[in-house]
């Protein structure tokens, strides 16, 4: 095979032999121009002139090494250790409304739990009829679905309640992902093991080392909650809870609880350390809210943003992302005045309940300072507030669901800059 | 004649027509009727039959939890303060301190009391916690963050005792078990709604002159802080800072 590909190359330079002395001037300058290292044309580029790796050569598929930059970042000031604390998505550099499995931001308790597929147990327990415990076998053989969903930390944007602190749309939107996932409702398993007639509350609990445990009211369980085993159409990632978890579409992200290994069903909320001590917001009199799970509708311009500043002057397409906790995008505006007028936005198909929806706007840009933002209005009507109006009712310190409105500034040399408006 | 005909043989069309669709209907009403009562009996407990009914031993092994506001699931045993303190300096302090003061970014337990209103709040076990056996909850579970869930009930009670008491809430000689931990009245327990108020906002989908130009003013920007790690190139220990 290979000698007969020689041959054909042999061929093809005697074919150059004979064409004109003009055209095989031309040819010398290209192929000079390709050890110059140069591909814009006329020249050939060095992977045109070659043939590639084989199949299997990499037998699961990796990015471009010239995307080695697009990768979960962390912010090392803010947590003790790595083992509990969090990494980012690099939306700057994605594109579509699904994000990488690799890519999908990390949130850990107690480090990453490995778990072993055919170890791994699921107890369903409580106040029901059939205490059950399942395998995965078991799991997958149940009824399944398939649902496009975001997962958003409610910390996301925390570290912006009393100012712009990090000028990077990584480090300010990263806790959030979207991804497809499969697996069984959560009120097929309910109804598996039978509920008695006092359940009103379950308690779900991780296999990780944290033991994560987190307290949920029956009637979202029964609503749209998951119990999956699938993301993007492969097993779930280590990260993300692999071989199970827990699926609460539009709620905030700590209660998707991950290596999921526990169902327990209560009469009452259990009031976890991630119930009460955290994931609780505090308000500027002192009294604090619980169980405030729902992200309500967010959206932010991922281009262009501090990592993705303009080149120069002329015609640009601004993207976003927009997405509600309470169902589908109804519509996104954005301005580039600092919200004093607005235009709408197109929204791109697909429009999924609780899933990320992409917009986009054109711009001609001229040069002069802007200010953009991007505000999303869900089906509910909710219209996404500026951080003045949420620090208006909720002060500086609640850390969490923290959705305002982002504002770029745009300078005159295109770079962009994270600020807030007073 | 061959009028009269037409209508008859149009008649009969349209009532092999109509007997056809009515086939159809009846055929897709029966699926529709029929569909609904095949999962209504498909959600009957067992009805996939899949997986093992869980023993009580093993159901022991796992459930674990303990309820915040009434203490449901506490386990036998007891631990007074002092044993707590032996505990805690041994199993908690190098991350913790002494005194629950915390090191470096590690949690503080204690102290905050008076600053939650304030422009710097430190929530603490003591100043924000709304239940206490919810600290034997997580303690059991979670803690300690290198080796949990290898402390004995005694000990978990022990060191609730101990942070209790650090924390001002319950007296040298308070013993935790069962009994007394749902009684503990934290500080801070009357302070949470537990009904989420949002929407709390009332934006408006205004799109032209929504405010005045000369209002908009930047007045807080992430340019030049030194807060965010680089987003290109390798990972940003931020060392420097």
């Amino acid at each position: 095979m290979s000698g007969r590909m020689r041959h054909g190359w042999q061929k093809s330079r005697r074919s150059f032999l004979r064409i004109g002395s003009a055209a095989a001037g031309a040819v010398v300058l290209a192929r000079r121009a390709a050890i110059a290292g140069e591909s814009s044309p006329p020249a050939e580029s060095d992977w045109t002139r070659a043939v590639g790796p084989g199949v299997v050569d990499r037998t699961y598929g990796q990015p471009s090494k010239f995307e080695k930059d697009v990768i979960r970042r962390n912010v090392p000031w803010l947590t003790a250790t790595s083992q509990s604390s969090v990494s980012f998505t690099p939306l700057q550099s994605l594109d579509g409304i699904i994000t990488p499995n690799g890519l999908f931001f990390e949130r850990y308790h107690a480090g990453r739990a490995d778990v072993d597929p055919r170890q791994h147990r699921l107890l369903i327990h409580g106040l029901v009829e059939r205490p059950l415990v399942l395998t995965m076998d078991d799991i997958v053989r149940f009824p399944s679905v398939s649902r496009i969903h975001f997962i958003e930390c409610p910390a996301n944007g925390g570290m912006e309640w009393r100012g712009a602190q990090l000028n990077s749309l990584q480090f300010t939107h990263g806790m959030l992902s979207c991804a497809e996932w499969t697996g069984v409702k959560l009120s097929t398993l309910l109804d598996e093991v039978g509920l008695k007639k006092e359940a009103k509350w379950v308690l779900v609990e991780g296999a990780d080392a944290a033991r994560m445990n987190r307290s949920l009211p029956i009637e979202k369980c029964l609503d749209d909650c998951l119990v999956v085993y699938g993301q993007n159409g492969e097993a779930l990632r280590p990260e993300q809870g692999y071989p199970l978890r827990l699926l609460v579409p539009g709620w905030q992200g700590n209660v998707n609880v991950k290596w999921l290994r526990r169902i327990k069903v209560g009469d009452a909320p259990w009031f976890t350390r991630e119930e009460t001590s955290k994931y609780t917001e505090l308000m500027p009199d002192g009294k604090a809210r619980g169980f405030t799970w729902v992200n309500e509708a967010k959206s932010v311009i991922t281009f262009p943003c501090p990592e993705k500043p303009l080149s120069a002057p002329g015609r640009y397409e601004v993207r976003g992302l927009a997405w509600s906790g309470r169902g589908k995008i109804k519509a996104v505006d954005v301005s580039f005045d600092g919200g004093v007028n607005w235009q709408s936005a197109q929204l791109q198909e697909p429009i999924l309940s609780k899933a990320l929806t992409r917009f986009t706007i054109p711009w001609q840009w001229g040069g002069q300072p802007a200010l953009l933002e991007s505000r999303v209005v869900d089906e509910t009507g909710y219209v996404q507030p500026t951080i003045a109006q949420l620090r208006k009712v909720r002060g500086t310190n609640p850390i969490y669901h923290n959705n305002s409105i982002q504002t770029w500034q745009v300078k005159p040399d295109g770079k962009v800059f994270d600020v807030q408006l007073g | 004649m061959s009028n009269s005909a037409r209508p008859s043989d149009r008649s009969l069309a349209r009532q092999l027509r109509s007997a056809k669709s009515f086939c159809v209907f009846a055929l897709g009403s029966g699926l529709l009727l029929l569909w609904p009562t095949i999962t209504a009996h498909a959600a009957g407990p067992g009805y996939f039959g899949y997986g093992k009914l869980a023993t009580p031993a093993e159901i022991a092994g796992w459930n674990i939890d303990v309820r915040g506001q009434d203490g449901v699931g506490l386990p036998d045993g007891k631990g007074t303060v002092d044993h707590g303190a032996d505990v805690f300096a041994q199993q908690c302090a190098t991350c913790h301190g002494t005194f629950g003061e915390g090191e470096g970014r590690y949690p503080k337990l204690m102290g905050g009391e008076g600053t939650l209103t304030g422009e710097r709040p430190e929530p603490s076990v003591g100043s924000y916690w709304p239940y206490a056996p919810t600290l034997f909850d997580y303690i059991d579970r979670a803690m300690p963050f290198i080796s949990p869930h290898t402390l004995s009930a005694d000990d978990v009670y022990a060191v609730v005792a101990y942070i209790l008491n650090f924390n001002n809430i319950v007296p040298n000689d308070f013993v935790a078990d069962r009994n007394s931990l749902p009684k503990v009245k934290m500080p801070n327990r009357d302070n949470f709604t537990w009904q989420d108020p949002r929407p709390d906002t009332a934006a408006k989908e205004c799109m032209k002159d929504c405010t005045d130009p000369k209002t908009v003013k930047i007045i807080s920007s992430a340019e030049g802080t030194d807060l965010t790690p680089r987003t290109t190139g390798p990972l940003d220990a931020m060392t420097g800072n």
